[in-house]
């Protein structure tokens, strides 16, 4: 079987899609995983409690509903924007939540005593976070950001459930022309493990590049 | 509570105060800005709202939600016994079977569900297999999630201290006697937050049944909404129904794992003769 090359730069652009979505929606969500892990653990107890709230609510409601939500009914409310930009920004203040949770484990793994010595040593809440914790925590988190973010690009695939023309939605169409469901989607579980694999090597390869040799 | 920073003086008081006030007039506006929004769309209107008040939608919405605690539960069972001889066969000594599970786990982790369901949805009746729905969304379900809980036993089991198999082996239990009366009892009571919140994700994974046309939460509000015409009630009530369910859920996790573990007898005490099987529980 021979696909023919108008079918083939259809799932080229899909894949591209998939990608664009999956490493826009990976920044976004590291950003906002940052900032709602410092509301988290800052001296303000609204902040705190809000984001806590964040987390829960992202970590206990589907990510499928959310989509569904945006795309098919806030725009009875007048919350119109495109639908790849909607897709994104679900995906990416989803996925904040676990980054966030994710970044806190890792400024609980930083041990009591090193604040605490660092607080002694007159260091203010910024020196401390600057030149004790985080540096200490980011390397503690490269591995579970780097999972975060395999699943993010998994869940990508959801946007083909809300019409978004990207890998599984391409895949989809193209096999109604070949009928050869087995073959196509065996290859684009093929394509999203390689995806995983190119994040999980660099995750390794970062988490070797910042480990401490103690 | 936090130890990153000092007992605040007085001005850290203050700016802590101001830090507040400004927050909660940033989070109040921006509730005002959306709920403005939703009502110069009419969305606030007591009759959009006043279906839910009924209970036959109520009703209508939780037998969905009993559709999907059942895969869940399915997928959970399943899942859990299966990943437990995933893990068991990727801590193999014989090679073939530790190869196998490695790949059956790694390839499962990073494939997404929806390609899966699709291969069942569009795949397997051109090789004229055809299971019933539930199947079609708790298979590729317990595929995944299986390789998932394999990991967490995994980890539950190296996590657990080597002198524990060692002192079952030296007692002259075999392998399969220490890794099954020794090791996994442990290795699971450690675990157990971890494996409910792997039970929150695969309950949230379960809105697959939507594509499937598998009677779930999920799909009932989408034929609800066909039926009443509101999709942004009907979505929020759905999206807060999930919150309560898996958010209970969340919260029994995270009292397990803040739950001091079982109690032995102080290291430091070997005159008290420690409950054998739990100590080590302890040291984890």
């Amino acid at each position: 079987m021979i696909i023919s090359p108008e079918n083939f730069q259809l799932l080229l652009q899909g894949l591209g899609t998939t990608i664009m979505i999956a490493v826009i929606a990976g920044i976004g969500s590291i950003l906002v995983g940052v900032f709602v892990t410092t509301a988290r653990v800052g001296p303000i107890p609204v902040l705190r409690g809000a984001a806590f709230a964040y987390v829960q609510f992202f970590i206990n409601v589907p990510l499928l509903a959310l989509l569904i939500l945006a795309v098919f009914a806030l725009p009875a409310a007048g919350f119109i924007l495109p639908l790849v930009p909607t897709v994104t920004i679900v995906l990416i203040v989803y996925e904040a939540a676990y980054v966030a949770e994710a970044l806190r484990s890792g400024v609980n793994t930083v041990a009591k005593g090193e604040i605490e010595a660092a607080r002694a040593l007159g260091l203010t809440l910024v020196q401390s976070l600057r030149h004790v914790i985080v540096p200490q925590s980011f390397r503690a988190v490269v591995q579970p950001i780097g999972n975060v973010m395999i699943a993010l690009a998994m869940n990508t695939a959801l946007a083909a459930v809300v019409g978004v023309l990207e890998l599984t939605s391409r895949v989809n169409s193209v096999n109604l022309v070949y009928a050869q469901p087995i073959l196509f989607y065996t290859s684009a579980g093929l394509v999203y493990m390689a995806i995983a694999l190119v994040i999980g090597v660099s995750t390794g390869w970062v988490e070797r590049k910042v480990a401490i040799v103690r | 509570m936090s130890f990153i920073y000092d007992q605040p003086g007085p001005r850290g008081r203050r700016n802590i105060l101001i830090g507040s006030v400004l927050s909660v007039m940033a989070i109040a506006g921006v509730v005002a800005l959306a709920l403005w929004q939703f009502g110069s769309h009419g969305q606030l209107a007591p009759e959009v709202w006043a279906p839910f008040t009924q209970w036959a939608i109520w009703k209508y919405l939780l037998t969905g939600l009993v559709g999907t605690l059942e895969v869940a539960g399915i997928v959970a069972v399943l899942g859990s016994v299966i990943g437990v001889f995933l893990a068991l066969g990727r801590l193999s000594h014989f090679r073939p079977t530790r190869w196998f599970c490695t790949a059956y786990i790694e390839v499962a982790r990073t494939v997404p569900v929806l390609l899966l369901i699709y291969l069942m949805l569009f795949g397997l009746p051109q090789l004229g297999i055809n299971v019933p729905v539930l199947w079609k969304l708790a298979i590729p379900l317990v595929f995944s999630n299986s390789a998932v809980f394999a990991e967490i036993v995994r980890a539950g089991i190296k996590s657990l201290p080597k002198g524990q198999s060692e002192a079952a082996l030296s007692l002259g239990m075999s392998s399969w006697q220490t890794m099954f009366h020794v090791v996994l009892p442990q290795a699971l009571r450690n675990i157990a937050p971890s494996l409910l919140s792997q039970f929150v994700s695969l309950l949230k994974d379960t809105t697959l049944g939507y594509i499937v046309a598998f009677t779930e939460l999920l799909y009932r509000g989408q034929l609800l909404t066909s039926y009443l015409h509101q999709l942004i009630p009907t979505y929020i009530v759905i999206t807060l129904i999930y919150l309560v369910v898996s958010g209970s859920l969340t919260a029994i996790a995270s009292r397990l794992q803040r739950r001091p573990r079982r109690k032995a007898a102080p290291p430091t005490d070997p005159l008290k003769a420690p409950t054998m099987g739990h100590s080590a529980a302890a040291i984890h």
